[in-house]
């Protein structure tokens, strides 16, 4: 293989295993909206709140975000639940955009929360083996991101599972493919609109902590990974679960592609001029879900 | 009741006209950054409030609505004057565009409110990028005698900024007032409110909707021209971020949606609230950065939850006054 075809396969192997992570992120935008129906402008939000978890962990503890994975994403489950329980479910029968700006005010409370909490530095997570790279061949592959992206999938692994060989997640996949019908055979739809907040926000949890082996953190970087996480979503499919994953590695590779050719701070632009041309052309996405 | 009203109205205004005789330069900065989001609302409110089509991507409109008259003052040495025109037809074209493509395909809901997003950080994106505008370094205006008062070239002191704000926010809520009363204000109440019975009446909704955004732009980008000259400064990490689009709808769910009030009374909410508690804590030596936007925050989160009709519509009642 000649260098530059070998660089570029490095760059999109790195790019899918981003990606993974990426569409796990995504993976619990899309299982919000498709049972709860809400559409959550927190999400980027709520994966900041569990990066600066796994850093402090780390900081103060001593523990590996692998470790300390478990725990935060326990906790962003019932933190998730709750959210839904208590303050979003009496907007559920209240107009869309009364909605949309709830979950805004809600992200412009945490972003400003963690600044006042943690500041402006920057933070990112120390760790020796994260600038080991596996050498397959010619090929090198960065091992803190093989790790990241075998945990997102294994987490996006187990939530299928739950979806569908448990008796809760066949009723969530009820409640997303008709609620009426749902509410007919007697499912009680609060519990599993806060389940599925509970999983949405422990996806994004999940995500956080392996991000964070990924990148540096500030508090400002919310609205960037909620915009992400709508572009894979809405490249996916709004509600759909496969989606988010196809549409999570579509954008990974693309942005790093794109930093190939075009300066990386320039490089979101072209994933949001994929999100105005997916939006227009194909709203539904492009995965199209069968009914 | 109507007697009542023009009455508290024309007080307000006389007091609005008479503040710069009594007030020292930071009372007067505050009244600016007051009407400035009364302004802001009021376009915004437009095509929320009076057409149902939530954007949350205005920035858009400011930022570029700024950018172009500080780049012929900069570049050309031409003046708000002239080019305030120009940055009201560029921004009206975009939301032209975005428009057209959006209701073309029958984008709704979280979709159109995206595409706003969307378009919005693809500008900040793409600005941050244009080096002739100076990039992300920021494009800076001479600030030459503040002493001396040009209006055409919008260079003077804060008090005539004030008048000019006092004058584009009064002018705002004449419009606004007026649409409400027109045709047009009920062909959108008409597509607020049921959007498949108004187009059963034989409404047009691509052609209202698009005037609605035309209007809002047109309007928001001449608070990004004012924005441009008062600060003298532009960077596209604040003009064109979100949260300036997220401030800008702050007075109006505030202070209630849809009505011609509302956004006035948000926005003077919003500035004592925040700017009065931070300017208190900042006297005590507490400068906590975030914390004015953690109490934009809160305060938005506890009116949508709490008063979701906004604040305006509760006090109108008590005053015996119509919405």
């Amino acid at each position: 293989m000649s260098i530059d075809l070998i660089n570029l396969t490095n760059v999109i192997i790195s790019g899918v295993l981003t990606g993974l992570v990426y569409g796990l992120m995504a993976l619990g935008l899309s299982v919000i909206f498709g049972v709860a129906r809400v559409v959550n402008f927190a999400h980027g939000e709520i994966m900041t709140i569990a990066m600066y978890a796994a850093v402090a962990a780390f900081a103060v503890l001593h523990l590996d975000p692998f470790v300390a994975l478990l725990p935060i994403a326990a906790s962003f489950f019932v933190f998730g639940y709750f959210l839904q329980a208590t303050v979003i479910d009496r907007f559920i029968s209240r107009p869309q955009h009364s909605q949309f700006i709830l979950l805004l005010a809600l992200a412009v409370i945490i972003a400003n929360g963690l600044l006042i909490i943690f500041g402006a530095d920057a933070r990112h997570v120390q760790l020796d083996y994260l600038l080991d790279s596996i050498e397959v061949g010619s090929l090198l592959v960065d091992r803190g991101k093989l790790y990241a992206a075998l945990v997102a999938c294994g987490a996006s692994a187990s939530l299928f599972a739950f979806f569908y060989c448990t008796r809760t997640g066949t009723a969530i996949r009820a409640c997303a493919d008709n609620r009426a019908g749902a509410k007919v055979v007697g499912l009680n739809m609060k519990r599993l609109y806060s389940i599925a907040f509970g999983i949405g926000s422990s996806s994004a949890a999940t995500a956080g902590c392996m991000m964070i082996l990924l990148v540096d953190l500030t508090p400002g970087a919310g609205p960037s990974y909620t915009l992400l996480a709508f572009v894979i979503v809405i490249v996916g499919g709004l509600g759909s679960m496969s989606g988010a994953l196809t549409g999570g590695v579509l954008i990974g590779v693309s942005e790093a592609v794109a930093g190939l050719f075009i300066t990386p701070s320039a490089k979101s632009m072209a994933s949001f001029a994929l999100l105005i041309v997916a939006l227009i052309f194909r709203p539904r996405g492009l995965v199209v879900r069968r009914a | 009741m109507k007697q009542r009203a023009i009455l508290l109205l024309a007080g307000l205004g006389a007091g609005l006209l008479c503040l710069p005789l009594i007030s020292n330069d930071y009372v007067l900065s505050v009244a600016i950054l007051f009407l400035f989001f009364a302004y802001t609302g009021q376009a915004w409110n437009i095509l929320m409030g009076f057409a149902g089509q939530l954007s949350l991507g205005h920035s858009a409109y400011l930022g570029l609505g700024a950018y172009v008259a500080a780049a012929t003052y900069f570049h050309f040495g031409i003046g708000p004057w002239a080019s305030a025109w120009l940055s009201i037809t560029l921004c009206a074209a975009l939301a032209g565009a975005i428009g057209a493509l959006a209701f073309r395909y029958g984008l709704s809901g979280v979709h159109f409110t995206l595409l706003t997003i969307a378009v919005a950080e693809f500008m900040r994106i793409g600005f941050d990028h244009f080096a002739w505008l100076g990039a992300s370094g920021g494009l800076f205006l001479q600030v030459s005698r503040r002493d001396q008062i040009d209006l055409l070239n919008l260079r003077g002191t804060p008090i005539m900024f004030y008048y000019v704000i006092l004058t584009l926010a009064g002018g705002a809520l004449l419009l606004s007032a007026w649409l409400s009363h027109h045709r047009t204000g009920y062909y959108w109440l008409a597509i607020r409110e049921d959007e498949d019975a108004a187009q059963a009446l034989g409404i047009h909704l691509f052609r209202w909707k698009l005037l609605a955004m035309m209007v809002s732009a047109a309007m928001t980008s001449l608070g990004g021209v004012f924005l441009a000259f008062y600060y003298n400064n532009l960077f596209p990490e604040q003009v064109f971020h979100i949260s300036r689009s997220i401030e800008m709808i702050l007075g109006p769910i505030i202070g209630g949606i849809g009505t011609l009030f509302g956004p006035i009374v948000g926005a003077a909410v919003l500035v004592l609230l925040a700017d009065g508690s931070t300017e208190i804590l900042a006297a005590a030596g507490w400068d906590v950065p975030g914390l004015k936007q953690l109490i934009y925050g809160i305060t938005l989160f506890v009116a949508i939850t709490f008063l979701p009709q906004g604040v305006w519509p509760a006090i109108a009642r008590k005053l015996k006054v119509s919405k």
